[in-house]
């Protein structure tokens, strides 16, 4: 078995910081190697020093056994290692040929491309490792799964032998992920080395042919699947026991606190992005939104918060009709928002904590007292929020872009769960976030219910939706098609339910 | 600890800014064969004789104004480059407005001050709205709008229309308000301060307290920090964009007060144009801090009321311009430096903080 990659000894520090330190792994040649571990625990640090992003302290790596010092991606793609990021890097309005050629184009005489050679290419490589792509279709046509193949296509072309794999499966739904499984295989088998980050245990479990986990900046196992199980590697993972949610042993009120009745809304061209919804949530009660994003989810957030108006049906949120009411009359009404994009729509980065317990309460007590806002009951509350969500940060005086994107969620979460709102909605609200993060917020979320908070769940985390669900609508093409059970639907079932297929 | 931490990188910075400018037109100094030394005295020695210090403090009201116009335009991300068109117009009609006008001193006063402003803001407002409703940069319209103010005074400006021809400069100018629309000087140092001068204190207070303390200051806060974060929150955003360019056109709108109820009583063109880029670098300096912009102004007048004996002593005055300049970048930049020293600074403690707990959990670890 031949090696492909060595790393030892792999040590960075920042400045009080310690980011890696005594990194082992050795990565056999046509494997799928699995890196798993919490955010900060080093993972993405450890693959930007093998990309050539960040230079190493100490420590060697060897590529296909002989040493190699990498000091820019360059450097790494001519040593034959590619990065798939998490985020897309593709021009919509080009085609898949045109992107993937696109920063290393094969060239006629100097000055032109040579698109023919190009495409020759490029179709070889999609015959060989059995990517389902069409060079000739639009970026702009396609859906996120075909989006992830061009972006493997893309560092295939230029000549990659070893793969990163940023994180991705963050973006697809069941069925997606199972054939970019099914490829992933197809890569290996032409003797391809894979490196996949990840911290979704199933999957791991699934795909890897051996698994290192990490835990603040060092490997602290190496394991092969067939050796071990999910709860040892969680244990592994935060270096202790998984702390699981307390299960819901309470029943949803009879009171509603949000009423959609045959909701329609268009966008400014007048194109119908949300048709005839029909949406209920009980005091005390979890709402799960399933649906591959995109599909309507954040309009009808803005439907449910009335910053857009219905233009056909009504919504009626705690008790007020979006239609003649403000979001300021709504939010201060009892209505909580976390909201997906943490840092554009949840926070004032370059404000301190204390400022940003304000935002959303800056006209209600205590936050505000008339036309004054009260610094004193912000700096107190938020000292408060930090102690029961477990904020590791040293002060509330903190501007929030230093702190961590878990920390910000629970200090998000915690701020919208304030003066127990009648109603919540939680979009995507632990994306990201680390284990132990993840653990606290949805205890939170269990604990809101509980007091009787109707909480609309938007996630595309199926375990989520799972674990706190007691319903679970579906959202297709700004449609709610279908209402599940949680307890009687498989992972699989509502996976074919978000896609737009009846489940028989 | 953290206090004095704090207040030291808040000093540092402009104090580096300073030595840096002065190190630097020392050397063009050096280069053109005068002395630098004697230089800054002569710059020191004129700028602080009495009289010249009363004409200087009457210039720096005026580039406050300015100042805290363009700040309330920074904490929104606007660039307001219109003062410049806001204050001309405003004061025009405030001079048409008390010209045509005899109320009692306590009614023309107020009436005079509270035209400029709405003028002020109303033509702000403009941008604002188009801002807001039609996407289109401040900038560029506001250019456009203070092209058009001119255009629109001068139109008015002749005989037959409000203006009249004759005075002591052969300049047009509005007709002159009367007495009880003058507002007192008073006299110290052998000159005469406008006691406008107080009106301008009571704006950087007001801003200030508006801003840092109340409901609508954190309300404009946030929208400039965030516009998305902001109207999640219920935020009102596109309304506070359109408020805080009236806002700032508002106090744009006192900029040359002073000078026309206590000194010119009508306005003509000797009023001075440029004060949009004077006061959006004020600002910049100033950190839109008040009292930063109050130093700020009274150090760009008083350098500006130096330049002039400069020449006489045969070094160019246009050095002072280039300590302008160099000033303004080498604050940007040594500001951007504390930034990022403080937020390292910070990051450490954060990286402490999260790293014990861990620590702890790490021992709970099982066999």
């Amino acid at each position: 078995m031949s090696v492909a990659i060595e790393l030892k000894g792999i040590e960075k520090n920042y400045p009080g910081v310690v980011a890696n330190h005594d990194v082992e792994i050795t990565i056999a040649k046509g494997n799928i190697h699995a890196i798993i571990g919490e955010n900060g625990a080093g993972k993405s640090t450890l693959m930007k020093i093998l990309y050539g992003m960040v230079k190493p302290d100490a420590g060697t790596i060897a590529i296909f056994e002989s040493p190699a010092t990498i000091k820019s991606p360059q450097d790494a793609i001519g040593l034959g290692i590619g990065m798939v990021h998490q985020h897309f890097m593709l021009a919509d309005n080009a085609t898949v040929l045109e992107n993937i050629v696109l920063g290393s184009e094969p060239m006629k005489a100097k000055v032109v491309v040579d698109y023919a050679k190009a495409r020759e290419h490029l179709q070889n490589i999609i015959k060989t490792y059995g990517l389902d792509i069409n060079p000739d279709d639009l970026v702009a046509d396609l859906g996120v799964g075909v989006r992830q193949r061009v972006e493997i296509a893309k560092v295939l072309f230029r000549g990659a032998k070893i793969l990163i794999l940023d994180e991705p499966t963050a973006v697809l739904v069941p069925q997606e992920v199972d054939d970019l499984f099914k490829n992933l295989k197809g890569l290996t088998k032409n003797g391809l080395t894979i490196i996949f980050i990840s911290h979704k245990l199933d999957e791991v479990m699934a795909i890897a042919d051996s698994i290192t986990v990490m835990r603040q900046g060092t490997t602290v196992a190496n394991l092969v699947p067939a050796k071990t199980n999910k709860k040892e590697l969680a244990e592994y993972m935060i270096g202790g026991e998984l702390p699981s949610p307390r299960p819901a042993t309470t029943k949803p009120r009879e009171e509603k606190v949000l009423v959609v009745t045959n909701a329609s809304a268009n966008d400014r061209t007048g194109r119908e992005i949300l048709h005839s919804i029909n949406l209920e949530i009980h005091a005390g009660e979890i709402l799960g939104l399933a649906g591959v994003e995109g599909n309507g989810q954040s309009e009808l957030i803005e439907l449910i918060m009335g910053l857009v108006k219905p233009d056909a049906g009504s919504v009626v949120t705690v008790g007020l009709d979006t239609q003649d009411s403000t979001l300021r009359e709504i939010r201060d009404h009892g209505v909580g928002y976390i909201p997906q994009d943490r840092q554009r729509d949840g926070l004032m980065m370059a404000a301190t904590l204390w400022e940003n317990r304000i935002l959303g309460h800056q006209q209600t007590k205590p936050m505000s007292n008339g036309i004054w806002i009260d610094k004193g009951a912000a700096k107190s509350d938020s000292e408060r929020i930090i102690k029961e969500f477990d904020v590791r940060t040293p002060s509330n005086a903190v501007l929030a872009n230093a702190l961590s994107g878990g920390n910000q969620q629970k200090f998000i979460v915690g701020r919208e769960m304030s003066g127990d709102p009648k109603m919540l909605i939680a979009a995507q609200p632990t994306r990201g976030v680390d284990v132990g993060a993840q653990a606290i917020i949805w205890d939170h979320l269990i604990e809101a219910r509980r007091n009787g908070t109707g909480v609309l769940l938007v996630s595309a985390d199926l375990d989520e939706l799972f674990t706190l669900s007691d319903r679970i609508a579906v959202i297709f093409r700004g449609t709610i098609v279908d209402y599940l059970d949680p307890r009687k639907t498989t992972p699989e079932q509502l996976g074919l339910a978000m896609t737009g297929e009846k489940i028989a | 600890m953290k206090r004095v931490n704090r207040f030291f990188w808040a000093l540092a910075a402009p104090l580096a800014a300073v030595l840096f400018t002065l190190i630097f037109v020392s050397i063009i100094l050096l280069m053109k064969g005068a002395n630098p030394l004697s230089t800054f005295q002569l710059i020191a020695s004129y700028g602080s004789q009495p009289e010249n210090l009363v004409a200087e403090l009457n210039q720096t009201v005026a580039y406050y104004l300015a100042g805290v116009a363009a700040a309330i335009g920074f904490r929104m991300l606007l660039f307001n480059i219109g003062i410049d068109g806001q204050y001309r117009l405003a004061i025009f009609i405030a001079a048409v407005v008390g010209g045509a006008t005899n109320l009692p001193a306590f009614l023309e006063v107020p009436l005079i001050i509270i035209t400029g402003v709405v003028v002020g803001a109303l033509w702000a407002s403009i941008a604002g709205y188009l801002k807001v409703k039609r996407n289109i940069s401040e900038v560029i319209s506001n250019i456009m709008l203070n092209t058009i103010a001119s255009g629109l005074i001068i139109y008015m400006l002749q005989p037959g229309r409000f203006g009249l021809k004759g005075g002591l400069s052969d300049n047009l100018a509005t007709p002159t308000i009367p007495k009880s629309g003058w507002l007192p000087s008073l006299h110290i140092m052998g000159g005469e301060l406008y006691s406008f001068a107080f009106v301008a204190i009571a704006v950087g207070v007001l801003y200030w307290v508006v801003l840092n303390k109340s409901v609508f200051g954190f309300n404009l806060r946030a929208t400039g920090m965030s516009f998305r974060a902001a109207r999640a929150s219920g935020v009102n955003a596109p309304r506070m964009v359109f408020i805080t360019m009236a806002l700032s056109g508002a106090i744009a709108g006192l900029t040359g007060m002073g000078e026309l109820l206590s000194h010119t009583h009508t306005y003509s063109l000797a009023f001075p144009t440029g004060y949009a880029l004077t006061g959006l670098a004020l600002a910049l300096l100033g950190r839109s801090n008040p009292i930063g912009i109050a130093i700020a102004a009274f150090f760009w007048a008083f350098l500006e009321q130096a330049a002039p004996a400069l020449d006489l002593n045969g070094v160019p005055k246009e050095i002072v311009m280039m300590m302008q300049g160099t000033i303004i970048l080498a604050t940007v930049t040594s500001y951007e430096i504390v930034k990022r020293i403080t937020r390292r600074q910070q990051q450490r403690l954060v990286g402490a903080a999260e790293a014990p707990r861990v620590d702890a959990d790490a021992k709970g670890v099982k066999s």
